[in-house]
């Protein structure tokens, strides 16, 4: 008893201070607060991948756009002394923009042979068209197809999906037995049907993705709302008297918003490379229509003699293809709702 | 008891779900009980005896298999015009069992509190309905602070004290408290506990109050129901209820309770309660396998077979 009170002694009670006890304290929070779509952007900033594949997606919709300009030169005008030239750039010549093409055994420099003053920075294809202009304009209607699907993916996908969900019951089973049969039906016997009554072309394509191209997205919607439409909130919502407009603009599509965004993402990419196999197996747009699959089917005729031809499209839907997914990686990353909560 | 005025009556309520094939579950199956204005009406029940499936039918989230809801002498089901059905909605609110659930992650803590101020149009301006965020806030013991910030960032506690707030900006006269304790600590209960409390004592509020939690039942609640199967099985005073549990399966339930007490803990010995059922899903199919409620004193309903009922007798002589 005696030592206890001897080791109390000391410690000097001038070194013990009450620590204060404040509710309010403890219900603070520190820190920024921050919204679902601030929070996602932070995530993707950091996504060194993503921002870099969003800039490549930026810089090629604008050259798609003014890229053409830039050269001055129609995507159609022929001319045939102008033929098959190589690229050639100023100041590029040391990578490999020189002009010169092997043929056989030999170098020759076309932009000399057949006294071409200007430079074509990507060549010309055998009618002498400038490839330049036309990668941009194939570029264009790349881009074009994809965001077309992407608007179909959300009128059509997003709200059949949504009425299929939200209504339940005898509706959700017929439309989903409707959405099986559409399934069923093969897209390329489709396309192929289509060309038989249309022309070739982009609407044609466009069409043949209405028709089918929407169900993935439809069925991702589905389930989201099926998923949310009885989470506790909503009941909440309900029970407060919200009316149906209410329910789905302010609670069940913003809650899908991440994952229709992340679809849409994986989408384009997909209907590019669709447009441009159906152009390159020769079912897409006609000539003299330039897109990247038409392109690179002229160029890979010419693959041993003149590779540029292949290459240059080639390496313009690889960009596009790579950034969309990594993008689309990137983005659902940052939308990962397991990460929240 | 008897003059007061009665709040909500319900009357052979039944909800039956249809699982497919011609399967039905029975997840409430004929239960009538009144809630006096003011009082606490607490149900128990083990899970899955359709406890939380009565609350949600009473306040119209599943539409009824059977029965009435009679709340302020109105028949509140089946009812049609919406002018109609908002004003129910603002007399009767709820406050749900999951707090990261029960709140819409991409509104703030601000929108979510307002919803029900928005739809009924309560706030005069903008500023108007500010002020009545900040005043629920503090009412649950939070600050307006709060308000600008997303669910994410509070704890279960918070959060679930923002859904309180959220049920009382409409000004209910009647709350269903679907569980609100069972997803929170042991601490956070009773501080969630005696904030509704505090709020049913200052606002004149009557609660069903669903738990299965039986001591934070008896704390908070002036009447005990006791579910099994879809059928309530015993009805009376909550002090009463413990001091005479006369249904075999209220006894069991009792038995389960501990007690801080390494004394009692020792001698305790747990009632099994092991009344044959009939059913695919644990649900009783046979409506006659629970007897009907019968009063074996003044306000004290038990459902008794004739020969149970006749034992007991036998045992207060």
């Amino acid at each position: 008893m005696a030592e206890q009170n001897m080791k109390m002694e000391q410690y000097d009670s001038s070194l013990f201070q009450q620590v204060e006890l404040n509710e309010q304290a403890a219900e603070r929070i520190s820190g920024k607060s921050l919204n679902f779509w601030q929070d996602a952007w932070m995530r993707l900033r950091k996504n060194k991948a993503a921002i870099m594949s969003l800039i490549i997606i930026l810089i090629l919709s604008l050259l798609s756009i003014f890229g053409p300009m830039l050269a001055g030169r129609d995507a159609y005008e022929q001319s045939i002394t102008k033929a098959k030239l190589p690229p050639k750039v100023t100041g590029l010549e040391w990578a490999g923009f020189d002009g010169v093409s092997t043929l056989g055994e030999k170098e020759i420099n076309f932009y000399e042979t057949k006294k071409v003053e200007e430079n074509y920075w990507f060549g010309t294809d055998h009618l002498g068209r400038d490839l330049w202009s036309r990668v941009w304009e194939g570029t264009r209607v790349s881009l074009f197809i994809g965001l077309m699907a992407a608007i179909i993916d959300v009128i059509v996908g997003v709200t059949y999906g949504g009425i299929s969900a939200y209504n339940g019951g005898r509706v959700d089973n017929i439309m989903q037995r409707i959405v099986e049969v559409l399934t069923g039906v093969p897209n390329l016997i489709l396309i192929i049907l289509f060309i038989l009554i249309l022309e070739p072309g982009i609407t044609t394509i466009i069409l043949a993705m209405t028709i089918t191209g929407w169900i993935g997205m439809s069925r991702l919607v589905r389930g989201q709302i099926l998923k949310l439409k009885n989470q506790e909130f909503v009941l909440a919502a309900r029970t407060l008297g919200a009316s149906s407009t209410r329910l789905i603009f302010k609670h069940l599509i913003p809650n899908t918003l991440g994952t229709i965004i992340i679809s849409l993402m994986f989408t384009i990419p997909g209907a590019i490379f669709f447009e441009a196999f159906l152009s390159f197996i020769g079912l897409g747009l006609a000539p003299p229509q330039p897109s990247l699959g038409t392109l690179i089917n002229e160029g890979y005729r010419e693959l041993k003699t003149f590779p540029f031809l292949l290459v240059v499209p080639s390496t313009v839907i690889v960009l596009l293809m790579v950034s969309f997914n990594m993008l689309a990686d990137g983005l659902r990353d940052a939308f990962d709702p397991r990460l929240r909560r | 008891m008897e003059n007061r005025r009665k709040l909500l009556e319900v009357k052979n309520l039944k909800q039956h779900f249809n699982i497919g094939r011609g399967r039905v579950v029975k997840a409430v199956d004929g239960i009538s009980f009144d809630i006096y204005e003011g009082e606490v009406l607490g149900l128990v029940g083990e899970s899955g005896c359709g406890k939380s499936t009565t609350g949600r039918t009473i306040i119209g989230l599943y539409d009824a298999t059977d029965g009435d809801v009679i709340f302020k002498d109105e028949n509140v089901h089946g009812k049609k015009s919406r002018k109609e059905k908002l004003k129910f909605n603002r007399a009767m609110q709820m406050i749900f069992q999951d707090p990261y659930a029960s709140l819409n992650p991409r509104m703030t803590v601000g929108d979510i509190i307002a919803e029900g101020i928005d739809i009924h149009g309560l706030a005069k301006s903008s500023e108007d309905r500010n002020n009545r965020v900040y005043d629920l806030l503090e009412t649950v013991g939070l600050t307006k602070e709060h308000a600008s910030r997303y669910p994410h960032e509070f704890s279960g506690g918070q959060r679930q004290r923002i859904g309180i707030a959220r049920a009382l900006a409409v000004e209910p006269d009647f709350i269903i408290a679907d569980e609100p304790i069972s997803a929170l600590d042991v601490s956070i209960q009773a501080q969630v506990v005696n904030l509704m409390k505090k709020l049913q004592r200052e606002r004149n509020l009557t609660y069903l109050f669903i738990a299965h939690d039986l001591s934070m039942v008896k704390y908070i609640s002036d009447r005990i129901g006791v579910m099994y199967q879809g059928h309530l099985v015993e009805l009376c005073d909550a002090d009463r209820l413990y001091e005479n549990p006369v249904h075999a399966y209220t006894k069991s339930l009792l038995s389960a309770i501990p007690l801080p007490d390494p004394e009692h803990e020792r001698t305790r010995k747990r009632i099994i309660f092991d009344r044959p059922t009939s059913g695919p899903v644990g649900k009783s199919t046979d409506d006659t396998s629970i007897p009907p409620l019968r009063e074996i004193e003044p306000g004290h309903y038990v459902s008794l077979t004739d020969a149970e009922y006749e034992a007991y007798k036998a045992q207060l002589v």
